[in-house]
């Protein structure tokens, strides 16, 4: 019986330049924050995706007080514990044309809990420097309270302060492995 | 018209202070902006002398007195406003109700560091003014991230918070020439 090579077969990395991790949430009601854990490693193997990113590599640098609240908060990413977010797929479907949904198990503080992500492939070609590449993009939106991410502050118009919602997105640029 | 200016901030270089003079550039015709710029001479605020103030505080009473509507730029100091600047109002305050904030059209605006511009520390200005017998304009301005909310001429970099900056001292001039019964 013959088989079709699964188009996720091989090993591939993320290239950390052209790799993130990105979080947008709404603040005030209509304002929306963007941030980004830039420093990611994952690899992709036949299609089980792993994951992880360092939260001290959040794009919040200034200013200062804002940022220790946000690594070392206990309402929030409490750093010094917990320095990684991680994600380990438990299934990888490309769904048609580049359109792909990842479910998995994401890891933030001392939670895991699954996911399930929607985005696109571009299936693997080579680039213009001998490798092989591919691309995947992520999205999903997640309640940042499930994962311990509980500060808020209501607002004095009413309202909180913060959106739980947060929008995630992963753009992975995976090099195949020789 | 005259808007007097206060900043609730003593710090020279103070964001809410930059946030103050961003105005300048945003009055309509026939209004001018007057900072009054005495916050730290101001003594504690003591009943004892409420019927015989010090010379300073005369002094910003005479400044209110003379201004037609104040805007107050206020920083957030855990998620108040800064002592120095309740202990001002507070002496405007007195003697209640026939002080100098009477029936004043007040704007209030914020700049904070962080991401939410000081909203807290806004609204409990206004409801301190409001509570001394001051006008307060309703609507809230909060400049947050206040170290990128500047370009370098002084105006604010973000068009919607100069539209709604400029809506906001349009609604204080307007609270002056036709003010809305309360």
């Amino acid at each position: 019986m013959s088989t079709t090579a699964s188009p996720l077969a091989g090993t591939f990395n993320a290239d950390p330049v052209h790799s993130n991790f990105a979080f947008a949430v709404r603040y005030q009601g209509v304002s929306l924050f963007k941030g980004t854990l830039d420093a990611v490693e994952a690899t992709l193997t036949d299609g089980k995706l792993e994951g992880k990113a360092q939260v001290e590599s959040i794009s919040i640098r200034t200013p200062e007080q804002f940022r220790a609240h946000v690594l070392g908060g206990e309402d929030f990413f409490q750093a010094d514990k917990f320095p990684e977010v991680t994600f380990v797929s438990t299934g990888f479907d490309v769904t048609g044309d580049n359109a792909v949904e990842v479910t998995g198990d994401l890891t933030i503080k001392d939670t895991t809990k699954p996911v399930t992500a929607k985005g696109t492939w571009v299936a693997p070609a080579p680039d213009a420097f001998g490798n092989t590449r591919a691309h995947l993009n992520l999205e999903t939106v997640i309640d940042r309270t499930e994962w311990g991410l509980t500060w808020n502050a209501p607002l004095p118009s009413g309202g909180k302060a913060l959106a739980n919602e947060v929008t995630l997105t992963i753009e992975l640029a995976l090099v195949e492995q020789a | 018209m005259r808007i007097l200016g206060i900043a609730g901030s003593l710090r020279r270089g103070s964001h809410n202070r930059r946030l103050l003079q961003a105005a300048s550039d945003l009055l309509p015709s026939g209004v001018e902006l007057v900072e009054w710029d005495n916050l730290a001479g101001i003594p504690a605020f003591d009943e004892d002398l409420e019927n015989d103030p010090p010379e300073s505080v005369l002094e910003f009473f005479r400044a209110i007195v003379d201004a037609d509507a104040l805007l107050i730029a206020t920083p957030e100091y855990n998620a108040s406003i800064p002592g120095a600047l309740k202990n001002a109002l507070d002496w405007a305050s007195r003697p209640f109700p026939e002080n100098v904030l009477k029936n004043k059209p007040v704007a209030v605006v914020g700049a904070s560091t962080g991401l939410f511009g000081a909203v807290w520390a806004q609204a409990e200005a206004r409801k301190a003014l409001k509570a001394s017998g001051a006008h307060p304009v309703e609507t809230e301005l909060p400049v947050g991230m206040a170290d990128y909310a500047f370009a370098e001429d002084g105006t604010l970099n973000d068009p919607e918070l100069t539209q709604r900056y400029t809506d906001l001292i349009a609604d204080l001039v307007r609270e002056v020439t036709a003010p809305v019964e309360v």
